[in-house]
């Protein structure tokens, strides 16, 4: 199948007529969730929940000793406050959980394909969780008192920095899921490894440092949560050792987002409908 | 009528094992799960002596049971549930001659079942390869540490349950099941042995029931816990097994007064 362009219409009309389906697909959002209003805000506090858990062990952990892999408390709790920020704004644009159920196993991907817009665009739009954003004013709340904790100076590059390197982060977090999501193209069976790998991502907060080479390589260069916190975080803490990391981080955000878009195109050609 | 009960085990296990090629990313993982927390506890205990009660190498083993006891006791059964009331297909399964929560137990330990012996076992396995773990040489402490763990699946599922059937309830049930999740896993003592908690924390987890998920029996196997107390931490199991009996009599009963299904 030939990829399709989103309408037969130019360059700039095109990111407008996005633009206006984000817009009615948020309107939609808002009334699914009216009909749910008290889970709204049930999902509101357990996505907080969620991060206060790992707030709380980096807490417990600092209560037994002064500094984790030569990284002291606010240091830490200040990557974690980063951490929150591109984690919020993926988990509200791009959520691919049950792809595979929903879309190949129940059919719904043929109705995706038939539609003029980018099928994975229109799969993104499908399920916005603006909720989530919640997790990202932390964030930033969270790096401006640990920031102050440790009198971090206040840089004219600082916002800018801070949007380039959250935009790369979330392009990073796109670019795995959107090829491990690839996968379910190609066998029939839903791979488990997604929902685990929930549980890796967050690994990237602490100072890779503490782990051996096998895990630091790992964390760096093939799932490269590492930049998703603690490197892009280190530019900030002014830690001259992972400055070269942290402008890494854009190439890295442009590299896994090809490699996501590649192996999801690839993946869309072959699929041929569940049949149901 | 048990056979039929035990078939439902049957069943699950067959059906499990048809798609247990998913399980083999799974080891993988729960391996770099138990990796990473190792090398953060590495770093954390640097110097080597004690941190709540634990020696770093009992920490290590701490960390490599209590995630291959979830990998064991982990079950779906409360999205189970909340599907089938929120598709209508509880309705059926209502007047079918047998007790549905019953039923969703068993489908639990047919599953737990396969996990124990294709994901549970084998990860262990390669744990003990990657990491110092030290297994207990009594054979007390492996009879102990095997019923126990039978009690954290028994637990763990009821707690599922009752977050399943809160679907009767509030219609959508999703942040719950979500927010039950996060609870299980700090408050059971997964992430964080519950010795290590604050003191007024410890206290208020020891009077919850998700410390007999996790935290007790691995204190067991670590042998922090020894003699005695392996009695002591068995009775609190057995304890909240029965306790949280009630809710679960209670919710049953309530939710087929209160049985509507949306659409379906």
């Amino acid at each position: 199948m030939r990829r399709v362009s989103g309408c037969s219409c130019r360059e700039g009309e095109e990111k407008v007529y996005y633009l206006g389906l984000l817009w009615e697909y948020l309107k939609n959002y808002m009334k699914t969730r009216l009909t749910y209003r008290a889970d709204f805000w049930v999902e509101v506090i357990s996505d907080l929940l969620f991060q206060a858990t790992n707030f709380i062990f980096i807490l417990v952990i600092f209560m037994h000793t002064d500094s984790l892999g030569g990284w002291n408390q606010n240091e830490v709790i200040f990557v974690y406050g980063f951490f929150m920020v591109p984690y919020g704004v993926f988990s509200c644009f791009i959520n691919m959980w049950g792809f595979s159920e929903r879309y190949i196993v129940k059919g719904e991907m043929d109705r995706v394909l038939t539609r003029p817009a980018h099928n994975l665009f229109q799969i993104f739009l499908e399920n916005v969780d603006p909720p989530a954003l919640f997790g990202s004013v932390i964030g930033v709340i969270i790096m401006a008192i640990s920031g102050a904790n440790l009198g971090l100076p206040f840089e004219w590059w600082t916002i800018p920095a801070l949007i380039i390197l959250t935009l790369s982060a979330v392009a990073i977090y796109t670019g795995i899921y959107t090829t491990l999501t690839s996968l379910s193209f190609y066998s029939d069976a839903p791979t488990g490894i997604l929902p685990l790998m929930y549980n890796i991502q967050s690994y990237g907060r602490y100072p890779v440092t503490i782990y051996n080479r096998a895990i630091q390589v790992l964390l760096t260069w093939i799932i490269p949560f590492a930049f998703v916190g603690v490197y892009p975080a280190a530019l900030f803490l002014d830690r001259e050792e992972m400055r070269g990391m942290a402008l890494l981080t854009p190439v890295v955000g442009a590299v896994f987002l090809g490699i996501g878009l590649l192996s999801w195109n690839y993946g869309v050609r072959r699929y041929k409908g569940a049949g149901s | 009528m048990l056979g039929a009960y035990f078939d439902f085990i049957r069943i699950r296990f067959l059906t499990m094992l048809a798609y247990r090629v998913n399980y083999y990313s799974g080891i993988l993982i729960y391996t770099l799960n138990i990796g990473v927390n190792y090398f953060t506890w590495k770093a954390i205990y640097g110097g080597g002596e004690s941190l709540g009660g634990f020696s770093g190498a009992q920490m290590t083993t701490y960390v490599a049971v209590s995630w291959m006891a979830r990998a064991f006791y982990f079950n779906n059964l409360d999205r189970e549930i909340s599907t089938d009331i929120r598709d209508g297909s509880i309705a059926i399964q209502f007047i079918r001659p047998y007790n549905y929560v019953l039923v969703k137990m068993m489908q639990g330990l047919g599953e737990g079942v396969f996990r124990f012996m294709l994901f549970m076992i084998p990860g262990m396995a390669i744990a003990m390869l990657l990491f110092p773990v030290q297994l207990p040489t009594e054979p007390s402490a492996w009879a102990g540490f095997l019923v126990m763990l039978f009690f954290s699946f028994l637990i763990n599922s009821q707690i599922n349950v009752i977050t399943g059937l809160f679907a009767f309830f509030v219609e959508n049930n999703e942040g719950m099941m979500r927010m039950k999740r996060v609870i299980v896993d700090l408050f059971s003592g997964l992430i964080v042995p519950i010795s290590l908690f604050p003191g007024w924390l410890a206290e208020v987890l020891k009077v919850l029931p998700f410390q007999a998920i996790t935290y007790l029996p691995g204190s067991v196997f670590t042998g922090r816990v020894q003699g005695v107390g392996i009695w002591n931490v068995l009775g609190v199991q057995v304890f909240w097994f029965v306790v949280l009996l009630i809710p679960i009599v209670w919710l049953y009963h309530a939710a087929r007064q209160r049985l509507f299904v949306q659409g379906g």
